[in-house]
């Protein structure tokens, strides 16, 4: 719809939108978030959710304890090897529409934890991430930084067409692969479907110069 | 105070041998090694003795002492194209390494501590089990459990002997020296000594320039 024409019209006392702008608006102001924590990142998450910075001002306060009422999987946190299947079996149990935030350097990439045998090298190895919040923990204000990130996000999404929103095409998957314990590793280490190692350029002149050969 | 503490136990509980294990470093917390056979009586006489009232174990440790390669020369009359020389033999042996437990006791009634007892496996592969000190003191639970999960020293006698931190089909254990992790590197921005190595033999995900 023309915009210029909608600000017409509101000035004459008519409202005019389209089922997609009400619908986008609706679910990006009633996020609700799933009541968990991992790590010290939840206590910044906590710390968001009180009256300093009050995450209610965007309708996400109202953390759920049921992944089945939630919309939203802040990820707060390490995530340890032997927790990783259970967040993928809480995902997986969340109702679409549904999005991840991937909150801090341990839940982005294991953070100071990454060269551990126990923790998880980021999330993103197993459920699609939405939003990552870089910080060790990250401030109250970048977790809500990121919520309205998503909230744009979630604002500019289609319902219809080639690019519409993930959980509206039929064929994307909504429930991903649970890792099982192995006896040395999880297994799969990481679903190939939505994670591949990084292509990265360096150089190896520059390489030659720190290493030995 | 250690030697004063050795040749109490040595008098009151028989058959015991023990060994100081000094520390040269300027915190000089030097230790009791105690031997397996008689580690509860030892660990119930200092817990109980009276004067003596160990009532606390603060902390329980495990260290990976891995195999050394023993090099030995000896000089040995051969005889080299019908001639009777010296030769200079080297043999190479490997030994065994052990595992080892470390408890700290303070008492909290007399106000001193802390006492240092160690206990040693034979070796690291197969016989790797000691005596639990959990039936004397409670605290040492959770720890000897992590010992157990993280080094593979089995705690006989302990009373509920699983993994803590990895899960039960896990089969290492990633605190000993050997412990090969999982290769699930991924790419470093600024790889330096180990990591370094690692990414060399990584190079499918990193583009030459």
């Amino acid at each position: 719809m023309d915009e210029q024409l909608k600000s017409e019209l509101s000035k004459q006392g008519i409202f005019a939108t389209s089922l997609q702008e009400l619908y986008n608006w609706g679910r990006k102001n009633s996020l609700w978030p799933l009541n968990f924590g991992l790590a010290c990142c939840a206590i910044e998450m906590i710390a968001a959710t009180m009256a300093r910075y009050d995450m209610a001002r965007f309708g996400a306060e109202v953390f759920r304890p049921s992944p089945r009422q939630a919309d939203l999987m802040i990820v707060a946190g390490t995530i340890t090897k032997k927790m990783a299947p259970q967040i993928v079996r809480l995902y997986n149990q969340m109702p679409e529409p549904k999005y991840v935030i991937s909150m801090g350097a341990c839940a982005i990439s294991g953070g100071p934890f990454k060269q551990g045998y126990n923790v998880l090298k980021g999330i993103d190895r197993y459920i699609p991430v939405d939003v990552y919040i870089p910080g060790c923990p990250p401030r109250p204000e970048a977790l809500i930084d990121a919520l309205m990130f998503l909230q744009k996000k979630i604002d500019s999404q289609q319902l219809t067409g080639a690019d519409r929103a993930r959980h509206l095409d039929p064929d994307a998957p909504s429930e991903f692969i649970v890792p099982q314990f192995g006896a040395h590793d999880l297994e799969p280490p990481q679903n190939p479907e939505i994670w591949r190692p990084p292509l990265v350029e360096i150089s190896l002149a520059e390489k030659n110069d720190a290493g030995s050969d | 105070m250690l030697e004063a503490i050795k040749s109490e136990i040595e008098a009151n509980v028989s058959g015991c041998r023990l060994e100081v294990v000094p520390n040269s470093s300027p915190s000089g917390q030097h230790s009791l090694l105690i031997d397996c056979e008689r580690a509860l009586a030892v660990a119930r006489f200092l817990r109980d003795a009276a004067h003596l009232r160990f009532d606390y174990c603060s902390n329980v440790t495990g260290i990976d002492w891995p195999g050394k390669e023993i090099v030995e020369k000896e000089k040995i009359k051969k005889l080299v194209d019908g001639v009777e020389q010296e030769v200079e033999e080297v043999r190479k042996t490997q030994s065994a390494g052990h595992l080892e437990a470390v408890y700290h006791l303070y008492s909290m009634e007399k106000k001193h501590g802390p006492v240092i007892l160690r206990m040693r496996t034979k070796n690291r592969s197969d016989q790797t089990h000691l005596p639990s000190l959990t039936p004397i003191w409670r605290s040492a639970e959770f720890q000897e459990r992590e010992i157990f999960d993280l080094y593979g020293i089995v705690f006989d006698g302990h009373p509920d002997l699983r993994r803590i931190l990895m899960w039960d089909g896990f089969e290492d254990h990633p605190m000993r020296r050997d412990y090969v992790e999982p290769d699930d590197y991924e790419y470093e921005p600024t790889p330096h000594d180990e990591v370094l190595e690692k990414s060399k033999q990584h190079t499918h995900g990193v583009r030459a320039r």
